[in-house]
């Protein structure tokens, strides 16, 4: 599953690169610049999009315990992380040409930037923790409470510099603008979903080997082992 | 409600009897706020203008000490698990600490004003709404940084670990009390300030609660 | 069987990471009698009684202590049971009196000042009860924390090797407050490795090896099962 999602991933964004670089037409006001949405947007949802997930792995975690939704949490974050990375990096490359600055305290890409040290801080968390049971626990907490943080950010940083363009739906931009839009979306879902499916699988592979064998059978009638 | 109380001055009692460390995070925040200064140069105006930023990034910065002093009193001899074998609900405890450390924050902050008054120039005309600004704003740090230090007080790297998962989470904190500081230093003829009160208290609002709810979940082992 | 039990394990089991502390331990006890848990360092004794306190998480097995389903209601269990711990569970820029007040003003008792005194003095602290404990030897922050534990007056008491930096008196004291406990019809689990004590002063005897059961009779019969032990223990 995990290969076959990657596999497909590649795919879509290579097509949607092509199509993105080669038959797109040029932006009328920006050139060729405009051209680095077709991988900031979607990097930008997906990135949104691994963090909710890890937020649900999280509280499924809290709920319902269980070392799959620890493992698939750890994947997450590391996704979520990577993206939100690769899109402070992005951001700085499309504000150089636009606004002569490679930083711009832009809500989007501040909020980003807090988002990214709020995961490292999260997975620094996980990482100094040898118990995994308060690893799990912890961290899910961590998590919780970053991710209800995330919209705060925005707004206050959105307040505290209210000077930017408004965020662009796909009804405002036409068709061969969207297709590779669409397909890169779709393609580094697919990609980072798989990759966070096989590094869920060595978390869990991790996390088996310091639990160490289970409760050897016992005489005393069956026992319930909880996590 | 008495068995909060209890634990409330408990905390008080304790962070009184630790005063001697208390003064020492004054003079570890009143040194930040002076360096802070070298950034700047001695152009008072500007030093004026940025003093509201630099008076909270000195809080943020000794919060951390704070927050491991108030953990480190429960976990030396793990008096943490004896109150929760009393039982005391993690509740209580939780919010009791994170009050206490409130205050202790506030009183900090409110002994740095006059340092930034003298090496800043950044009097107000309205000291009542700039303490009321700093509880606000102390306890947008105490609540999560009580919970969080409460993790770290117990894995390794604590020093590190603190303040790499507060520092972006307070960010809010920071933005809407920095610039409320600024226009009760610099003047708000614009009249924007309650929008950044009213910020800190939704932070503080979302982070009492969620906080509060979740300290029974890290303390158990 | 009319008796109620005071502990009724089984099959009690509890993990640190990949390692079992401890695993299928079953026992009972009938209330108002005492247990003795011998073992080696690292046997498991002080994990089982932290576990029939409820201060950590049952990983296997069941357990009801004092009538309470120890995974369902570990609130009860621990209003049921007192633990005196390897920490002493005290606040060190406190003094003793504060230490003590201020735990019996969280279990919600009345007249806390006069409860805290009279167990000063009962543990031999009176003289030094207004000093802060970070200034205490550790058998006086032992005998503190045996003052915290009476506090609670709970009708288990377990006591993780209580004997263990006190003095000759000290001995003698803890042997006394074990005897008026049970006069009182309150139980008690005390982990130790003054077997020949244990067994003068207790009904039931349980060896702990390696985190299993490695044997359970009448406590008179201890100094003789606990052999089993002799091997690693030439110095005790």
């Amino acid at each position: 599953m995990g290969f076959l999602l990657v596999a497909v991933g590649v795919v879509l964004l290579l097509s949607g690169s092509w199509y993105g670089l080669f038959v797109s037409p040029q932006e009328r006001y920006m050139g060729d610049v405009q051209r680095i949405m077709y991988v900031h947007v979607p990097t930008a949802w997906n990135a949104l999009l691994l963090f909710t997930f890890a937020m649900g792995c999280a509280l499924m975690s809290l709920w319902r315990g269980g070392w799959g939704w620890d493992a698939h949490h750890e994947a997450l974050l590391e996704g979520a992380a990577v993206l939100s990375a690769l899109l402070c990096v992005q951001g700085a490359i499309w504000a150089r040409p636009t606004w002569g600055v490679w930083w711009d305290w832009d809500p989007r890409l501040t909020t980003t930037a807090v988002m990214f040290l709020a995961l490292l801080g999260i997975l620094a968390l996980r990482s100094a923790v040898d118990d995994p049971e308060k690893r799990a626990t912890w961290s899910a907490v961590a998590t919780i409470i970053a991710f209800v943080d995330v919209p705060i950010v925005y707004f206050s940083v959105r307040w505290w510099n209210s000077l930017h363009q408004m965020q662009s739906s796909p009804e405002t931009v036409s068709a061969p603008f969207i297709v590779p839009l669409r397909l890169n979306a779709f393609g580094v879902l697919a990609l980072m979903g798989g990759l966070a499916l096989l590094r869920a699988r060595v978390a869990a592979r991790r996390t088996a080997r310091e639990l160490g064998p289970a409760l050897e059978p016992l005489p005393a009638g069956a026992l319930v082992e909880a996590r | 409600m008495n068995v909060f109380f209890a634990a409330l001055h408990k905390e008080l009692l304790l962070q009184w009897r630790t005063r001697a460390r208390v003064l020492s995070v004054v003079v570890f925040g009143a040194t930040a706020l002076l360096l802070m200064s070298f950034a700047i140069g001695p152009d008072a105006g500007s030093l004026r203008q940025y003093a509201g930023g630099f008076l909270w990034l000195a809080l943020l910065l000794s919060s951390t000490l704070t927050l491991e002093a108030s953990l480190e009193a429960e976990t030396e001899q793990q008096a943490l698990e004896g109150l929760l074998l009393l039982p005391v609900a993690p509740t209580i405890l939780f919010y009791s600490k994170a009050l206490a450390n409130t205050a202790q924050l506030a009183l900090l902050g409110t002994v740095l004003v006059p340092v930034a008054i003298v090496l800043y120039g950044a009097g107000t005309a309205r000291p009542l709404a700039l303490f009321g600004l700093i509880v606000l704003g102390a306890g947008g740090l105490a609540a999560p940084g009580t919970l969080y230090a409460t993790m770290t007080a117990r894995a390794r790297a604590k020093q590190t670990l603190l303040p790499l998962l507060l520092f972006p989470l307070v960010v809010p904190v920071l933005i809407a009390a920095t610039k409320a500081s600024s226009l009760l230093i610099l003047g708000d003829p614009m009249r924007q300030l309650s929008a950044w009160l009213t910020l800190l208290v939704a932070f503080c609002g979302i982070y009492w609660t969620l906080c509060g709810l979740m300290f029974g979940v890290i303390v158990e082992d | 069987m009319t008796t109620p039990l005071a502990l009724d394990v089984q099959g009690l089991a509890r993990r640190y990471g990949g390692r079992w502390a401890l695993s299928g331990v079953s026992f009972s006890l009938e209330a108002g009698q005492a247990l003795a848990l011998v073992g080696r360092n690292g046997s498991g004794k002080s994990t089982l009684l932290r576990l029939l306190a409820a201060a950590l998480r049952v990983h296997a097995g069941e357990a009801r202590v004092c009538g309470a389903d120890l995974r369902r209601d570990a609130d009860t269990v621990r209003r049921r049971t007192a633990l005196l711990s390897h920490a002493a569970y005290t606040w060190e820029a406190l003094s003793a009196r504060e230490n003590l007040v201020f735990t019996s003003r969280l279990l919600g008792q009345d007249r806390p000042r006069e409860r805290a005194a009279q167990r000063l003095e009962q543990v031999g602290l009176a003289a030094r009860g207004d000093d802060p404990v970070s200034s205490f030897s550790a058998g006086m922050r032992k005998r503190l924390a045996l003052a915290r534990t009476l506090l609670q007056e709970a009708p288990l008491v377990m006591l993780d090797e209580p004997y263990g930096a006190l003095d000759p008196p000290g001995f003698r004291l803890i042997d006394g407050i074990i005897r008026a406990v049970r006069v009182e019809g309150r139980s008690v689990v005390m982990a130790t490795h003054q077997v020949e004590r244990a067994a003068a002063l207790c009904d039931r005897g349980l060896v702990l090896e390696q985190g299993r059961v490695a044997w359970q009779g009448p406590a008179a019969e201890l100094p003789l099962k606990s052999g089993l032990l002799r091997g690693s223990e030439e110095g005790a």
